[in-house]
């Protein structure tokens, strides 16, 4: 057993756990946070993805050890109160999910697309950048129309802070 | 996954020391092999030393001719390092086709090494570019480092620092990428050093993990373009098979891979 301290959507949280655990139990099971997913269990879906100090990584694939010390953000954690994040509202707006399963993933690693592509996204990149996010709802369609859509409202976002 | 042991190390001297304390430990780097392998009850270490967070084991730098990755750089670093890019670019490229995204985050180029899968990217560009793996016992050339299916010259509890590539005249990469896996269905490497010495490698495609292509190496040395290739036939036996593509087929891919890989470097 460890202690594990993070600071999970800007909380300091310490959970004791088994060395085996993975940061994605940790996120569900201790902190009770159940919007992060685990689709495959094999770091091929993408439903589990957080971000660890602003990167986007597979929470299943990761130890909570690896985590010690680091700043995650889940779904949880992006809205402001009541008021979506803009990567959120973009993916109701659209139509970007069916089932839902995958879609907190999704918005994580679309999120981490927006910041490292900034104003330059065009619809090939995107769907290159979705890659490691599995959906078997949507045809990937309306959630590609959805990060477009989402990464001019987070520009506009940005220039307004 | 079964019972382990976390330890971080802060020095790659701890990393040492930890691993030597325990009875069966294994090096975690990005864990992006380790840990789904571990999950699967294929692994079982008694501990895992993780060399992530090690300052010393991060970083790109470029010197004269030579352009070291030190061995706990994820692949995102490297795929958007300027000084990689300018140095070797395919480099760069290679490290930007790697898994997803999210896998290039945390993956690392000494943890790819270390494991020497079949379909890696990184063994073909060590071993085109006659790079030279640095541990913290000593340098080891690509040529040497590499033994196989999963199998490396490393000793048990030898830590690699980093890998060390001298700046080639030219150099391409082009990879025939398994849709799910992102794994290559086979991939060439080509480069060709200041002196004229050609030197082609394909990951993928042998049963033997990464190897160096004979036939491709004089055809294109002796003309330096992908149409110099279009007569050459790659021979079928000892190559890798199984529902994705018939040995044959991986063959066939060896050959335009390579053609690509030289149209790519220019």
């Amino acid at each position: 057993m460890s202690t594990v301290k993070l600071t999970v959507n800007g909380k300091a949280v310490a959970v004791d756990v088994e060395d085996r655990t993975l940061l994605v139990h940790v996120l569900r099971d201790h902190l009770n946070l159940t919007g992060t997913h685990v689709g495959c269990d094999t770091s091929q879906c993408g439903a589990c993805v957080v971000h660890m100090d602003g990167r986007a990584v597979k929470s299943c694939t990761m130890l909570a050890g690896q985590a010690d010390g680091a700043s995650v953000t889940t779904i949880e954690g992006i809205a402001k109160g009541d008021e979506l994040h803009p990567m959120q509202a973009a993916f109701r707006d659209n139509h970007g999910l069916q089932c839902g399963y995958c879609t907190p993933g999704m918005i994580m690693s679309a999120i981490d697309i927006v910041h490292r592509h900034g104003g330059q996204l065009d619809e090939a990149t995107v769907r290159h950048e979705l890659e490691g996010n599995i959906c078997r709802c949507t045809g990937y369609h309306n959630i590609v129309k959805a990060v477009l859509d989402a990464a001019g409202r987070m520009k506009v976002s940005q220039a307004a802070e | 996954m079964y019972q382990t042991t976390y330890h971080r190390a802060s020095s790659v001297d701890e990393a040492a020391s930890l691993f030597g304390k325990a009875s069966e430990a294994k090096f975690l780097a990005g864990g992006q092999t380790l840990l789904p392998v571990m999950k699967q009850r294929l692994a079982s270490p008694s501990d895992v030393v993780d060399l992530s967070k090690i300052k010393e084991l991060i970083g790109v730098e470029a010197s004269g001719d030579t352009l070291t990755i030190k061995a706990a750089t994820p692949h995102y670093d490297v795929a958007t390092s300027d000084t990689a890019k300018k140095a070797i670019p395919a480099l760069a490229y290679l490290a930007s086709l790697i898994g997803d995204p999210a896998v290039r985050y945390r993956g690392t180029i000494g943890g790819s090494i270390a494991n020497n899968d079949p379909a890696a990217d990184y063994p073909a560009a060590l071993l085109a570019l006659g790079a030279t793996v640095k541990t913290n016992k000593r340098s080891i050339p690509a040529q040497d480092f590499f033994k196989g299916l999963f199998t490396t010259a490393l000793e048990d509890g030898e830590i690699i620092t980093a890998v060390s590539f001298p700046v080639p005249a030219k150099a391409g990469y082009s990879k025939m990428r398994h849709p799910a896996s992102r794994f290559a269905l086979t991939a060439v490497f080509v480069a060709q050093t200041k002196s004229g010495e050609v030197c082609v490698a394909a990951t993928g495609a042998s049963q033997s993990g990464v190897m160096r292509v004979g036939a491709i190496e004089a055809a294109l040395k002796a003309n330096w373009s992908p149409s110099a290739l279009d007569s050459i036939s790659i021979p079928a036996s000892g190559l890798l098979a199984d529902i994705h593509g018939s040995a044959e087929y991986r063959a066939n891919l060896v050959k335009v891979m390579a053609q690509r890989a030289v149209t790519a470097a220019g």
